[in-house]
């Protein structure tokens, strides 16, 4: 990957960014690292471990990082959609930042291995089904050898649907089972790349909104609030679900709320930002079939 | 606070009627109306001495858009059955585009609530104008037949384990039976100040 070690120097060394936000060898596999010096650049790397979405590092609240400086980011294909939804809403200036680009086969569903795995349907990750970015367009460079496709995953609408086939008793029982593990420790809020409120209503306690006690009820507040506020926003890069820590399937809500923006206003995520988001938009001949 | 002669609760089994209650389950609904619509035509609906059931507890916001969808998540933790969205017809907002935005979300919101498991049934959206009293009155009663079938919402009720009607907070706040159709008075018995204080589950409204 010395394509991706060569761009990163040269941008620090003609002072064009002041830190360069890619991915490291950790002790226990990929991790994310912040190279502000042009010999330090080696220690950039990118394979199939390479999994989280370093466009969380953009959120212009992340002040120990924007101290940094200017900033040059490696974004995968679905790294490069979360940045475009934050140029969408203008969290950034394009200006602001650098796009290193890398093309993508694909990456694992757990970043913490000494090696890169093998990618196959067992080892890939769910977010890579149906991936259409595999090299991002919006970027300033792109670098690394075209990739083959990465394996075919369990079809994430699959299991949407299987979950649409159940009565909404049968639903409601899925869900506040998965819910009850729930801490709301927000682990799923931190690792988004949209989740960028200066204050999350979570937080806010005059009036409580949401319970923030862990019980079912206050964790299906809080999922409820979390989904309907990135909807039409999540680019499904499952990021929240990597970190969750008691595995309770977020991909499966967000993947039905893009379905729901797709069938409703027609809108899938798009790596430009100039395309309005479906929610803050409306179009006086929008579907009303569900109103009386 | 007096509690001789304490009115039951809407919906309340009466103590002799253990487990066949769906005949006189009275639903909560909860309403969330535009000031400029909705709101003056269940006005007009009142004025005009339109026949409809009284277990809507309308509030009133300023248009539709200002309906944030945790209203609606917080109406059934507090013992909603069921919850009517209603603002101004399109091309009719007296902001201009409030209900737009509120058709798109709601649009979303009500397939989510329905993902995690919310019957959309339990939940009404309209467009109630100024001069549809009556209107008004047919969107309160079909809803309120739909959430009879469909029954007391337990299951979310009791998401957090304490939803019995003695640690509900607002029960003091209750309409008569008489008001709401319930048939007999509860006994004072058993419901004595202690039950109906505030169990302390945090007002959060």
């Amino acid at each position: 990957m010395s394509e991706l070690q060569d761009t990163a120097r040269r941008l620090l060394d003609e002072g064009l960014v002041q830190v360069v936000i890619g991915w490291e060898e950790g002790p226990r596999g990929a991790r994310p690292v912040f190279v502000t010096s042009a010999a330090d650049c080696e220690r950039l790397i990118f394979d199939a471990r390479c999994v989280h979405n370093l466009a969380t590092f953009l959120n212009p609240r992340r002040s120990q990082i924007t101290a940094l400086g200017k900033a040059a980011v490696v974004v995968k294909g679905c790294d490069a959609k979360a940045v475009a939804g934050l140029l969408r809403e203008a969290q950034l200036e394009r200006a602001g930042i650098v796009l290193i680009g890398v093309r993508c086969g694909g990456v694992a569903g757990e970043p913490a291995t000494l090696a890169p795995p093998a990618l196959s349907a067992e080892t890939v990750s769910a977010r890579c089904w149906g991936c259409d970015v595999r090299e991002p367009e919006s970027v300033d460079m792109l670098v690394g050898e075209a990739q083959p496709e990465p394996p075919v995953t369990a079809d994430l609408d699959e299991r949407v649907a299987a979950l649409d086939a159940l009565s909404p008793a049968e639903r409601f029982a899925f869900w506040t089972k998965e819910l009850s593990r729930c801490t709301q420790c927000y682990a799923c809020r931190q690792a988004c790349p949209l989740c960028c409120c200066e204050r999350c209503i979570v937080e806010k306690t005059e009036p409580q909104w949401i319970e923030t006690s862990p019980h079912p009820r206050g964790n299906f507040a809080w999922h409820l609030t979390r989904a309907q506020h990135l909807a039409g926003r999540c680019v499904g890069c499952g990021e929240c679900e990597r970190a969750c820590p008691v595995g309770i399937p977020l991909g499966l809500i967000n993947r039905k709320l893009q379905q729901v923006v797709y069938e409703l206003y027609g809108y899938t995520v798009s790596e430009d930002p100039a395309v309005p988001a479906p929610i803050g938009a409306y179009a006086t001949d929008d579907t009303q079939d569900f109103i009386e | 606070m007096s509690v001789v002669n304490q009115p039951q609760r809407s919906g309340e089994r009466a103590p002799d009627d253990s487990g066949r209650a769906t005949a006189e389950f009275e639903p909560r609904i909860t309403a969330f109306v535009c000031n400029w619509c909705t709101y003056t035509g269940a006005d007009l609906a009142g004025t005009s001495r339109l026949h409809m059931a009284s277990n809507v507890r309308i509030i009133r916001l300023p248009c539709t858009g200002r309906i944030d969808h945790v209203f609606i998540v917080k109406a059934f933790e507090r013992g909603a059955d069921g919850v009517i969205v209603s603002g101004c017809h399109p091309a009719d907002c007296h902001y201009t585009a409030g209900n737009y935005h509120a058709r798109r979300r709601f649009g979303v919101f009500r397939e989510l609530l329905s993902f995690l498991g919310v019957d959309p049934e339990r939940l009404t959206f309209s467009w109630v104008s100024a001069s549809e009293g009556g209107k008004w009155a047919d969107v309160v009663n079909e809803t309120i037949e739909r959430v009879r079938r469909l029954g007391p919402f337990d299951s979310y009720h009791g998401l957090a384990g304490a939803a019995t009607p003695a640690d509900d907070p607002f029960a003091r706040f209750e309409m008569p039976a008489g008001a709401t159709g319930g048939t007999a008075a509860a006994p004072a018995d058993g419901h004595d100040a202690a039950s109906q204080a505030p169990s302390g589950t945090g007002d959060a409204s």
